[in-house]
Protein backbone atom coordinates (compact mmCIF):
# COMPACT_ATOMS: atom_id res chain seq x y z
CA UNK A 1 0.00 0.00 0.00
CA UNK A 2 0.92 3.37 -0.86
CA UNK A 3 2.00 5.73 2.25
CA UNK A 4 2.69 9.00 0.42
CA UNK A 5 3.52 10.47 -2.68
CA UNK A 6 6.45 12.66 -4.39
CA UNK A 7 4.50 16.01 -3.58
CA UNK A 8 3.92 14.95 -0.08
CA UNK A 9 7.19 14.06 0.48
CA UNK A 10 8.20 17.40 -1.44
CA UNK A 11 6.28 19.32 0.99
CA UNK A 12 8.07 18.30 4.21
CA UNK A 13 11.65 19.08 2.37
CA UNK A 14 10.52 22.25 1.50
CA UNK A 15 9.10 22.44 5.55
CA UNK A 16 12.64 21.02 6.79
CA UNK A 17 10.35 18.00 8.06
CA UNK A 18 11.22 15.22 6.27
CA UNK A 19 12.89 12.38 7.70
CA UNK A 20 16.41 11.56 5.21
CA UNK A 21 18.40 8.62 5.81
CA UNK A 22 21.32 7.50 4.01
CA UNK A 23 21.16 3.94 2.50
CA UNK A 24 23.26 2.53 4.82
CA UNK A 25 21.40 3.89 7.89
CA UNK A 26 18.15 2.35 6.79
CA UNK A 27 19.28 -1.16 6.78
CA UNK A 28 19.44 -0.48 11.07
CA UNK A 29 16.31 1.20 10.74
CA UNK A 30 14.21 -1.32 8.72
CA UNK A 31 16.25 -3.71 10.87
CA UNK A 32 14.95 -2.11 14.57
CA UNK A 33 11.38 -1.10 13.68
CA UNK A 34 10.46 -3.51 10.86
CA UNK A 35 9.78 -2.72 6.86
CA UNK A 36 5.93 -1.26 8.00
CA UNK A 37 7.01 1.21 10.55
CA UNK A 38 9.77 2.10 8.55
CA UNK A 39 7.93 2.90 5.70
CA UNK A 40 5.80 5.24 7.87
CA UNK A 41 8.58 7.38 9.21
CA UNK A 42 11.25 7.59 6.27
CA UNK A 43 11.09 9.97 3.68
CA UNK A 44 14.03 9.60 1.57
CA UNK A 45 16.81 7.11 1.16
CA UNK A 46 20.03 8.75 -0.19
CA UNK A 47 22.51 6.56 -2.00
CA UNK A 48 25.96 7.57 -3.46
CA UNK A 49 28.58 5.35 -5.91
CA UNK A 50 31.92 7.10 -7.01
CA UNK A 51 33.27 4.51 -9.30
CA UNK A 52 35.36 4.85 -12.74
CA UNK A 53 32.87 5.08 -15.94
CA UNK A 54 34.03 5.27 -18.96
CA UNK A 55 31.22 6.27 -20.83
CA UNK A 56 31.46 9.45 -19.70
CA UNK A 57 31.82 13.15 -21.74
CA UNK A 58 30.94 16.44 -21.79
CA UNK A 59 29.67 18.89 -24.70
CA UNK A 60 30.82 22.38 -25.29
CA UNK A 61 30.20 25.10 -26.94
CA UNK A 62 33.19 27.63 -27.32
CA UNK A 63 31.58 30.52 -28.76
CA UNK A 64 32.04 32.42 -32.40
CA UNK A 65 35.35 34.20 -33.00
CA UNK A 66 35.93 36.67 -35.21
CA UNK A 67 36.11 35.84 -37.59
CA UNK A 68 34.68 32.99 -37.22
CA UNK A 69 35.16 29.05 -37.95
CA UNK A 70 33.10 26.32 -38.50
CA UNK A 71 35.49 24.14 -36.61
CA UNK A 72 35.76 20.11 -38.16
CA UNK A 73 38.66 18.68 -35.98
CA UNK A 74 38.97 20.14 -32.44
CA UNK A 75 41.80 19.90 -30.03
CA UNK A 76 41.57 20.40 -26.22
CA UNK A 77 45.10 20.05 -24.50
CA UNK A 78 46.23 17.97 -27.20
CA UNK A 79 43.23 15.54 -27.06
CA UNK A 80 41.13 15.02 -29.91
CA UNK A 81 37.27 16.20 -29.41
CA UNK A 82 34.12 15.08 -31.84
CA UNK A 83 33.12 18.04 -33.70
CA UNK A 84 30.83 16.09 -36.36
CA UNK A 85 28.19 19.33 -34.89
CA UNK A 86 27.21 22.66 -35.35
CA UNK A 87 30.42 25.23 -35.88
CA UNK A 88 31.56 25.32 -32.66
CA UNK A 89 29.73 22.52 -30.38
CA UNK A 90 31.88 19.73 -29.05
CA UNK A 91 32.03 16.56 -27.36
CA UNK A 92 34.99 15.65 -25.58
CA UNK A 93 35.03 11.72 -24.43
CA UNK A 94 36.49 10.93 -21.25
CA UNK A 95 38.90 8.08 -22.42
CA UNK A 96 39.98 9.91 -25.53
CA UNK A 97 43.92 9.98 -25.31
CA UNK A 98 46.20 12.49 -26.03
CA UNK A 99 48.33 13.00 -28.87
CA UNK A 100 51.21 13.85 -27.33
CA UNK A 101 51.19 12.29 -23.69
CA UNK A 102 49.59 8.87 -24.86
CA UNK A 103 47.75 7.26 -21.61
CA UNK A 104 48.49 9.76 -19.05
CA UNK A 105 46.39 12.29 -19.98
CA UNK A 106 43.14 12.57 -21.75
CA UNK A 107 39.39 13.45 -22.28
CA UNK A 108 38.48 12.85 -18.55
CA UNK A 109 41.76 14.93 -17.72
CA UNK A 110 40.89 18.31 -19.76
CA UNK A 111 37.05 17.51 -17.96
CA UNK A 112 38.75 17.52 -14.61
CA UNK A 113 40.44 20.55 -15.86
CA UNK A 114 37.74 22.18 -17.19
CA UNK A 115 35.61 21.71 -13.48
CA UNK A 116 38.82 22.94 -11.67
CA UNK A 117 38.52 26.50 -13.94
CA UNK A 118 42.48 26.09 -15.26
CA UNK A 119 43.00 27.03 -18.85
CA UNK A 120 42.24 24.96 -21.92
CA UNK A 121 44.52 24.80 -24.75
CA UNK A 122 42.04 25.05 -28.08
CA UNK A 123 42.84 24.18 -31.07
CA UNK A 124 41.00 23.69 -34.45
CA UNK A 125 40.80 23.76 -37.92
CA UNK A 126 38.28 24.08 -40.62
CA UNK A 127 38.19 24.17 -44.57
CA UNK A 128 36.71 27.63 -44.93
CA UNK A 129 33.15 28.12 -45.98
CA UNK A 130 31.81 31.37 -47.07
CA UNK A 131 30.25 31.76 -43.77
CA UNK A 132 32.69 30.66 -41.50
CA UNK A 133 35.95 31.87 -43.35
CA UNK A 134 38.96 31.14 -40.63
CA UNK A 135 40.78 27.98 -41.37
CA UNK A 136 42.32 27.69 -38.14
CA UNK A 137 42.37 29.11 -34.38
CA UNK A 138 44.38 28.20 -31.42
CA UNK A 139 43.45 29.92 -28.23
CA UNK A 140 42.64 29.25 -24.55
CA UNK A 141 39.59 28.55 -23.10
CA UNK A 142 38.24 28.01 -19.38
CA UNK A 143 34.66 27.63 -17.90
CA UNK A 144 34.06 31.16 -17.10
CA UNK A 145 34.72 31.74 -21.04
CA UNK A 146 32.71 29.39 -22.88
CA UNK A 147 29.07 28.77 -23.61
CA UNK A 148 27.26 25.74 -22.14
CA UNK A 149 29.28 23.06 -21.02
CA UNK A 150 27.81 19.80 -19.43
CA UNK A 151 28.37 16.48 -18.76
CA UNK A 152 26.30 13.87 -20.74
CA UNK A 153 27.23 10.44 -19.76
CA UNK A 154 25.83 7.58 -21.76
CA UNK A 155 26.10 4.86 -19.37
CA UNK A 156 26.58 5.83 -15.76
CA UNK A 157 26.02 3.86 -11.96
CA UNK A 158 25.61 0.23 -13.61
CA UNK A 159 23.49 -1.96 -11.70
CA UNK A 160 26.07 -4.10 -10.45
CA UNK A 161 29.05 -5.47 -12.05
CA UNK A 162 31.00 -8.73 -12.06
CA UNK A 163 34.08 -9.36 -10.25
CA UNK A 164 37.17 -9.70 -11.96
CA UNK A 165 40.09 -12.52 -12.04
CA UNK A 166 42.89 -13.95 -14.21
CA UNK A 167 43.41 -17.90 -14.52
CA UNK A 168 46.31 -17.35 -16.90
CA UNK A 169 49.84 -17.62 -16.09
CA UNK A 170 50.54 -13.81 -16.86
CA UNK A 171 49.71 -10.69 -15.31
CA UNK A 172 46.61 -8.64 -16.68
CA UNK A 173 46.10 -4.76 -17.12
CA UNK A 174 42.57 -4.37 -17.56
CA UNK A 175 40.06 -2.06 -16.84
CA UNK A 176 39.93 -3.78 -13.40
CA UNK A 177 42.72 -3.19 -12.34
CA UNK A 178 45.93 -5.30 -12.28
CA UNK A 179 45.21 -9.19 -12.57
CA UNK A 180 47.34 -11.07 -10.97
CA UNK A 181 48.46 -14.49 -12.42
CA UNK A 182 46.93 -17.97 -11.74
CA UNK A 183 43.94 -16.10 -9.40
CA UNK A 184 46.31 -13.86 -7.65
CA UNK A 185 43.89 -11.52 -6.69
CA UNK A 186 40.05 -10.37 -7.19
CA UNK A 187 39.22 -6.94 -8.20
CA UNK A 188 35.31 -5.64 -7.82
CA UNK A 189 33.63 -2.52 -8.18
CA UNK A 190 30.33 -1.66 -6.40
CA UNK A 191 29.33 0.71 -3.79
CA UNK A 192 27.15 -2.56 -2.91
CA UNK A 193 24.14 -1.78 -0.22
CA UNK A 194 24.92 1.79 -1.11
CA UNK A 195 24.71 1.84 -4.49
CA UNK A 196 21.60 4.07 -6.30
CA UNK A 197 20.32 1.12 -8.85
CA UNK A 198 20.57 -1.54 -6.09
CA UNK A 199 18.25 0.24 -3.64
CA UNK A 200 15.69 0.86 -6.57
CA UNK A 201 16.55 -2.66 -8.61
CA UNK A 202 12.86 -2.82 -10.31
CA UNK A 203 13.65 0.98 -11.33
CA UNK A 204 9.82 1.79 -8.98
CA UNK A 205 11.45 5.65 -8.38
CA UNK A 206 14.46 6.18 -10.57
CA UNK A 207 13.58 7.09 -14.10
CA UNK A 208 13.63 9.56 -17.07
CA UNK A 209 13.56 12.79 -15.16
CA UNK A 210 15.09 11.87 -11.77
CA UNK A 211 16.67 14.91 -10.35
CA UNK A 212 20.12 13.73 -9.01
CA UNK A 213 23.64 14.52 -7.60
CA UNK A 214 26.44 14.10 -10.19
CA UNK A 215 29.36 15.31 -10.11
CA UNK A 216 28.68 17.94 -6.83
CA UNK A 217 25.72 19.21 -9.08
CA UNK A 218 22.24 18.70 -9.47
CA UNK A 219 21.83 16.74 -12.62
CA UNK A 220 19.18 14.67 -14.15
CA UNK A 221 18.71 11.17 -15.18
CA UNK A 222 17.81 11.67 -19.27
CA UNK A 223 17.72 8.00 -20.40
CA UNK A 224 18.41 4.25 -19.61
CA UNK A 225 22.12 4.03 -20.23
CA UNK A 226 23.59 2.51 -22.94
CA UNK A 227 23.73 -1.61 -22.44
CA UNK A 228 20.63 -1.27 -20.29
CA UNK A 229 20.26 -5.03 -19.41
CA UNK A 230 17.29 -5.17 -16.77
CA UNK A 231 16.76 -8.94 -17.75
CA UNK A 232 19.70 -9.69 -15.62
CA UNK A 233 19.09 -12.61 -13.87
CA UNK A 234 17.46 -11.94 -10.60
CA UNK A 235 17.43 -12.64 -7.06
CA UNK A 236 14.65 -13.24 -4.75
CA UNK A 237 14.76 -9.60 -3.80
CA UNK A 238 14.80 -7.96 -7.44
CA UNK A 239 18.28 -7.36 -7.20
CA UNK A 240 20.44 -8.68 -10.52
CA UNK A 241 23.44 -10.72 -10.14
CA UNK A 242 25.39 -9.58 -12.68
CA UNK A 243 25.46 -6.22 -15.27
CA UNK A 244 22.00 -4.82 -15.72
CA UNK A 245 20.42 -1.91 -15.69
CA UNK A 246 22.29 1.44 -16.43
CA UNK A 247 22.07 5.20 -16.80
CA UNK A 248 22.13 7.94 -19.24
CA UNK A 249 23.29 11.39 -16.68
CA UNK A 250 23.18 15.60 -17.68
CA UNK A 251 24.30 17.86 -15.53
CA UNK A 252 25.74 21.21 -15.65
CA UNK A 253 29.56 20.39 -15.78
CA UNK A 254 30.57 24.61 -14.62
CA UNK A 255 28.85 23.65 -11.35
CA UNK A 256 30.75 20.46 -10.93
CA UNK A 257 33.83 19.81 -8.27
CA UNK A 258 36.41 18.40 -8.83
CA UNK A 259 36.14 16.66 -5.62
CA UNK A 260 33.47 14.23 -6.90
CA UNK A 261 34.90 13.85 -10.49
CA UNK A 262 38.42 12.76 -11.19
CA UNK A 263 40.61 11.65 -13.62
CA UNK A 264 42.15 7.66 -14.24
CA UNK A 265 44.58 6.38 -15.82
CA UNK A 266 44.37 2.22 -15.94
CA UNK A 267 47.87 0.87 -16.88
CA UNK A 268 47.57 -0.63 -20.07
CA UNK A 269 43.86 0.07 -20.35
CA UNK A 270 43.63 3.94 -20.84
CA UNK A 271 42.31 6.90 -19.20
CA UNK A 272 38.75 6.70 -17.28
CA UNK A 273 37.06 9.26 -15.22
CA UNK A 274 35.59 8.89 -11.21
CA UNK A 275 32.41 10.22 -11.57
CA UNK A 276 30.07 10.62 -7.96
CA UNK A 277 26.88 9.91 -8.52
CA UNK A 278 23.97 10.39 -5.65
CA UNK A 279 20.43 9.42 -6.24
CA UNK A 280 17.17 10.18 -3.79
CA UNK A 281 15.16 7.28 -3.58
CA UNK A 282 11.18 8.58 -2.09
CA UNK A 283 9.95 6.08 0.47
CA UNK A 284 6.45 6.15 -1.25
CA UNK A 285 5.61 2.89 0.39
CA UNK A 286 6.52 -0.85 2.31
CA UNK A 287 8.12 -2.31 -0.71
CA UNK A 288 10.15 0.57 -1.46
CA UNK A 289 11.26 0.64 2.46
CA UNK A 290 12.26 -3.23 2.00
CA UNK A 291 14.20 -2.60 -0.93
CA UNK A 292 15.86 0.55 0.01
CA UNK A 293 17.37 -1.78 3.40
CA UNK A 294 19.51 -4.20 0.96
CA UNK A 295 22.92 -5.48 2.60
CA UNK A 296 25.87 -6.51 1.16
CA UNK A 297 25.13 -9.98 2.36
CA UNK A 298 21.81 -10.11 -0.11
CA UNK A 299 23.96 -8.67 -3.19
CA UNK A 300 25.26 -10.83 -5.43
CA UNK A 301 27.68 -10.92 -8.68
CA UNK A 302 29.70 -13.32 -10.74
CA UNK A 303 33.74 -13.89 -10.28
CA UNK A 304 34.76 -14.20 -14.10
CA UNK A 305 38.19 -15.01 -15.68
CA UNK A 306 38.94 -12.38 -17.93
CA UNK A 307 41.97 -14.33 -19.03
CA UNK A 308 39.45 -16.17 -21.80
CA UNK A 309 39.43 -13.52 -24.32
CA UNK A 310 37.11 -15.42 -26.59
CA UNK A 311 33.28 -16.30 -26.31
CA UNK A 312 31.83 -16.37 -22.96
CA UNK A 313 34.29 -15.68 -19.82
CA UNK A 314 33.59 -18.30 -17.33
CA UNK A 315 32.00 -17.91 -14.51
CA UNK A 316 34.45 -19.01 -11.52
CA UNK A 317 31.94 -18.52 -8.40
CA UNK A 318 28.84 -16.42 -7.53
CA UNK A 319 30.00 -14.37 -4.38
CA UNK A 320 27.94 -12.03 -1.93
CA UNK A 321 29.58 -8.23 -1.43
CA UNK A 322 29.66 -9.07 1.89
CA UNK A 323 32.23 -11.82 1.06
CA UNK A 324 34.17 -9.42 -1.64
CA UNK A 325 34.65 -7.21 1.01
CA UNK A 326 35.53 -8.99 3.28
CA UNK A 327 39.68 -8.95 2.04
CA UNK A 328 39.29 -12.66 0.46
CA UNK A 329 37.25 -15.41 -0.92
CA UNK A 330 37.83 -19.24 -1.67
CA UNK A 331 38.28 -19.43 -5.08
CA UNK A 332 39.10 -22.93 -6.03
CA UNK A 333 40.25 -24.11 -2.55
CA UNK A 334 42.57 -21.61 -2.10
CA UNK A 335 42.25 -18.00 -0.19
CA UNK A 336 42.30 -15.13 -2.55
CA UNK A 337 42.61 -11.58 -1.88
CA UNK A 338 39.74 -9.33 -3.00
CA UNK A 339 40.35 -5.66 -3.69
CA UNK A 340 37.68 -2.71 -4.48
CA UNK A 341 37.96 -0.65 -7.09
CA UNK A 342 35.29 2.42 -6.90
CA UNK A 343 35.16 3.81 -3.54
CA UNK A 344 32.97 3.34 -0.28
CA UNK A 345 34.49 6.34 1.59
CA UNK A 346 33.26 8.35 -1.55
CA UNK A 347 30.49 6.87 -1.90
CA UNK A 348 29.47 7.28 1.60
CA UNK A 349 30.08 10.84 1.66
CA UNK A 350 28.11 11.33 -1.31
CA UNK A 351 24.94 9.96 -0.16
CA UNK A 352 25.70 12.63 3.14
CA UNK A 353 26.03 15.56 0.94
CA UNK A 354 22.56 14.36 -0.52
CA UNK A 355 21.02 14.11 2.69
CA UNK A 356 22.33 17.59 3.76
CA UNK A 357 21.14 18.93 0.93
CA UNK A 358 17.60 17.76 1.16
CA UNK A 359 17.23 18.15 5.24
CA UNK A 360 18.45 22.15 4.03
CA UNK A 361 15.43 21.92 1.44
CA UNK A 362 17.76 22.94 -1.28
CA UNK A 363 16.72 19.55 -3.03
CA UNK A 364 13.76 18.94 -3.85
CA UNK A 365 12.62 14.85 -5.10
CA UNK A 366 10.78 13.88 -8.53
CA UNK A 367 8.33 11.77 -10.03
CA UNK A 368 9.80 10.10 -13.33
CA UNK A 369 8.54 11.80 -16.46
CA UNK A 370 9.05 8.25 -17.89
CA UNK A 371 9.95 4.86 -16.57
CA UNK A 372 13.01 3.00 -17.35
CA UNK A 373 12.07 -0.04 -19.68
CA UNK A 374 12.00 -3.41 -17.59
CA UNK A 375 12.39 -5.53 -21.27
CA UNK A 376 15.37 -5.17 -23.05
CA UNK A 377 18.76 -7.19 -23.68
CA UNK A 378 21.85 -6.41 -24.38
CA UNK A 379 22.84 -7.64 -28.36
CA UNK A 380 26.05 -8.49 -29.53
CA UNK A 381 28.07 -7.19 -32.21
CA UNK A 382 28.07 -9.98 -35.09
CA UNK A 383 30.91 -9.72 -37.62
CA UNK A 384 28.52 -10.51 -40.69
CA UNK A 385 27.85 -10.22 -44.45
CA UNK A 386 25.21 -7.89 -45.72
CA UNK A 387 22.00 -8.78 -46.35
CA UNK A 388 20.04 -7.10 -48.90
CA UNK A 389 16.64 -5.65 -48.29
CA UNK A 390 15.97 -3.47 -45.11
CA UNK A 391 15.86 -5.58 -41.36
CA UNK A 392 13.39 -4.09 -39.26
CA UNK A 393 12.57 -6.79 -36.12
CA UNK A 394 8.53 -5.24 -36.06
CA UNK A 395 8.00 -6.52 -39.79
CA UNK B 1 69.58 1.87 17.43
CA UNK B 2 68.74 2.10 13.42
CA UNK B 3 66.70 0.74 11.38
CA UNK B 4 67.75 -0.25 7.96
CA UNK B 5 65.76 -2.23 5.15
CA UNK B 6 67.83 -3.94 2.86
CA UNK B 7 67.21 -6.75 -0.04
CA UNK B 8 69.77 -9.34 -0.12
CA UNK B 9 71.06 -11.52 -3.17
CA UNK B 10 72.31 -15.04 -2.65
CA UNK B 11 73.81 -17.25 -5.70
CA UNK B 12 72.43 -20.49 -6.34
CA UNK B 13 74.90 -22.21 -4.27
CA UNK B 14 74.62 -20.45 -1.13
CA UNK B 15 70.86 -20.43 -0.23
CA UNK B 16 71.81 -22.95 2.17
CA UNK B 17 73.13 -20.86 4.69
CA UNK B 18 71.36 -19.59 7.04
CA UNK B 19 71.79 -15.75 7.01
CA UNK B 20 69.14 -14.54 9.09
CA UNK B 21 70.09 -16.72 12.34
CA UNK B 22 73.66 -15.75 11.83
CA UNK B 23 72.74 -11.84 11.23
CA UNK B 24 70.85 -12.55 14.96
CA UNK B 25 72.48 -14.76 16.92
CA UNK B 26 76.16 -13.29 16.18
CA UNK B 27 75.81 -9.47 15.33
CA UNK B 28 72.91 -9.07 17.67
CA UNK B 29 70.42 -7.71 14.82
CA UNK B 30 66.56 -7.60 14.67
CA UNK B 31 65.81 -9.32 11.66
CA UNK B 32 62.48 -9.31 10.21
CA UNK B 33 61.68 -10.66 6.89
CA UNK B 34 59.65 -8.91 4.97
CA UNK B 35 59.79 -11.26 1.60
CA UNK B 36 61.34 -13.89 0.62
CA UNK B 37 62.07 -15.38 -3.04
CA UNK B 38 64.30 -18.80 -2.62
CA UNK B 39 64.25 -21.99 -4.41
CA UNK B 40 67.23 -24.29 -5.51
CA UNK B 41 69.27 -23.51 -7.88
CA UNK B 42 67.85 -20.12 -8.33
CA UNK B 43 69.45 -16.59 -7.14
CA UNK B 44 67.63 -16.03 -3.86
CA UNK B 45 65.88 -12.94 -2.68
CA UNK B 46 65.36 -11.60 0.57
CA UNK B 47 64.15 -8.39 1.66
CA UNK B 48 64.51 -7.78 5.22
CA UNK B 49 64.28 -5.08 7.95
CA UNK B 50 67.51 -5.04 10.28
CA UNK B 51 67.14 -3.37 13.19
CA UNK B 52 69.93 -2.80 15.86
CA UNK B 53 73.21 -0.51 16.80
CA UNK B 54 75.12 1.04 14.17
CA UNK B 55 78.57 -1.04 14.24
CA UNK B 56 76.50 -4.65 14.69
CA UNK B 57 74.59 -3.14 11.26
CA UNK B 58 77.83 -3.13 9.44
CA UNK B 59 79.81 -5.92 11.05
CA UNK B 60 76.07 -8.12 9.90
CA UNK B 61 75.97 -6.56 6.27
CA UNK B 62 79.74 -6.92 5.78
CA UNK B 63 79.29 -10.78 6.78
CA UNK B 64 76.93 -10.73 4.61
CA UNK B 65 79.45 -9.75 2.12
CA UNK B 66 81.91 -12.02 3.20
CA UNK B 67 79.83 -15.16 2.49
CA UNK B 68 79.06 -14.41 -1.17
CA UNK B 69 76.09 -12.65 -1.01
CA UNK B 70 75.16 -9.42 -2.45
CA UNK B 71 72.74 -6.76 -0.83
CA UNK B 72 71.23 -3.63 -1.60
CA UNK B 73 70.32 -1.28 1.19
CA UNK B 74 66.52 0.29 0.46
CA UNK B 75 67.19 4.22 -0.45
CA UNK B 76 63.79 4.62 -1.93
CA UNK B 77 60.58 5.29 -0.39
CA UNK B 78 57.16 5.51 -1.56
CA UNK B 79 55.49 8.70 -0.95
CA UNK B 80 51.39 8.45 -0.84
CA UNK B 81 49.48 12.20 -1.36
CA UNK B 82 46.86 11.50 0.80
CA UNK B 83 45.16 14.27 0.37
CA UNK B 84 44.59 13.75 -3.46
CA UNK B 85 43.66 10.04 -2.57
CA UNK B 86 39.77 8.96 -3.21
CA UNK B 87 40.39 6.03 -1.51
CA UNK B 88 39.01 3.18 -4.24
CA UNK B 89 41.12 0.48 -3.27
CA UNK B 90 42.76 -0.56 -6.81
CA UNK B 91 46.32 -0.39 -5.48
CA UNK B 92 45.90 -2.81 -2.49
CA UNK B 93 45.05 -5.23 -5.23
CA UNK B 94 48.96 -5.12 -6.60
CA UNK B 95 50.60 -4.82 -2.80
CA UNK B 96 52.21 -7.99 -2.36
CA UNK B 97 53.19 -7.15 1.30
CA UNK B 98 49.94 -5.43 2.92
CA UNK B 99 51.48 -2.63 3.52
CA UNK B 100 48.74 -0.73 1.46
CA UNK B 101 44.96 -1.81 3.18
CA UNK B 102 41.25 -0.95 3.63
CA UNK B 103 40.19 0.17 6.75
CA UNK B 104 36.99 -1.59 7.07
CA UNK B 105 35.79 0.78 9.46
CA UNK B 106 35.58 3.53 7.38
CA UNK B 107 37.01 2.31 3.94
CA UNK B 108 39.92 4.80 3.93
CA UNK B 109 43.03 2.95 2.69
CA UNK B 110 45.98 2.50 5.06
CA UNK B 111 49.64 2.78 3.79
CA UNK B 112 51.74 1.17 6.46
CA UNK B 113 55.52 2.44 5.61
CA UNK B 114 57.15 -0.43 7.61
CA UNK B 115 56.03 -2.73 5.78
CA UNK B 116 56.46 -1.40 2.21
CA UNK B 117 58.53 -3.39 0.16
CA UNK B 118 59.13 -0.33 -2.06
CA UNK B 119 58.19 -2.81 -5.57
CA UNK B 120 56.62 -0.17 -6.98
CA UNK B 121 53.43 -1.63 -8.21
CA UNK B 122 51.13 0.80 -6.44
CA UNK B 123 52.74 3.53 -8.16
CA UNK B 124 51.82 1.99 -11.77
CA UNK B 125 48.55 0.62 -10.62
CA UNK B 126 46.90 3.73 -8.82
CA UNK B 127 45.02 5.36 -11.29
CA UNK B 128 44.93 8.92 -9.69
CA UNK B 129 48.57 8.67 -9.86
CA UNK B 130 49.11 9.53 -6.11
CA UNK B 131 51.61 7.06 -5.62
CA UNK B 132 55.17 7.82 -6.22
CA UNK B 133 58.96 6.89 -5.66
CA UNK B 134 60.95 9.41 -3.46
CA UNK B 135 64.81 8.58 -4.05
CA UNK B 136 66.50 9.18 -0.01
CA UNK B 137 70.04 9.06 1.16
CA UNK B 138 69.68 6.62 3.69
CA UNK B 139 72.78 4.41 2.47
Amino acid sequence: MSYKTIEEINEKVRAGKAVVLTAEEMIDIVEEKGVKQAAKEVDVVTTGTFGPMCSSGAFINFGHSDPPIKMTKVWLNDVPAFAGLAAVDAYIGATELSESRGMEYGGAHVIEDLIAGKDIHLVAESYGTHCYPRKEISTYINKNNINQAFMFNPRNAYQNYNAATNSSNKIMYTYMGTLLPRCGNVTYSTSGQLSPLLNDPLYRTIGIGTRIFFGGAQGYVVWEGTQHNPEQKRGENGVPMGPAGTLALIGDLKQMSTKYVRAAVYQQYGVSIFIGVGIPIPIIDEDMAEKTAVRNKDIYTNVIDYSVSSGPRPVLKRVSYEELMSGSIELNGKTVPTAPLSSIKKAREIANVLKEWILKGEFLLTQPVASLPLTNTVNKLEIRNRTEGVQNEKD
Amino acid sequence: MKKIKVTMYFPANKIAIPLAYHLIKNYNLMVNILNADVSLNKVGTLVVDIEGEEKDIEAGLKYVRQIGAEYAVFNKSIIWKEESCVHCGTCTAVCPSGALKMDKSDWSLTFDKEKCLVCELCVKACPLRVMSVKNGDII
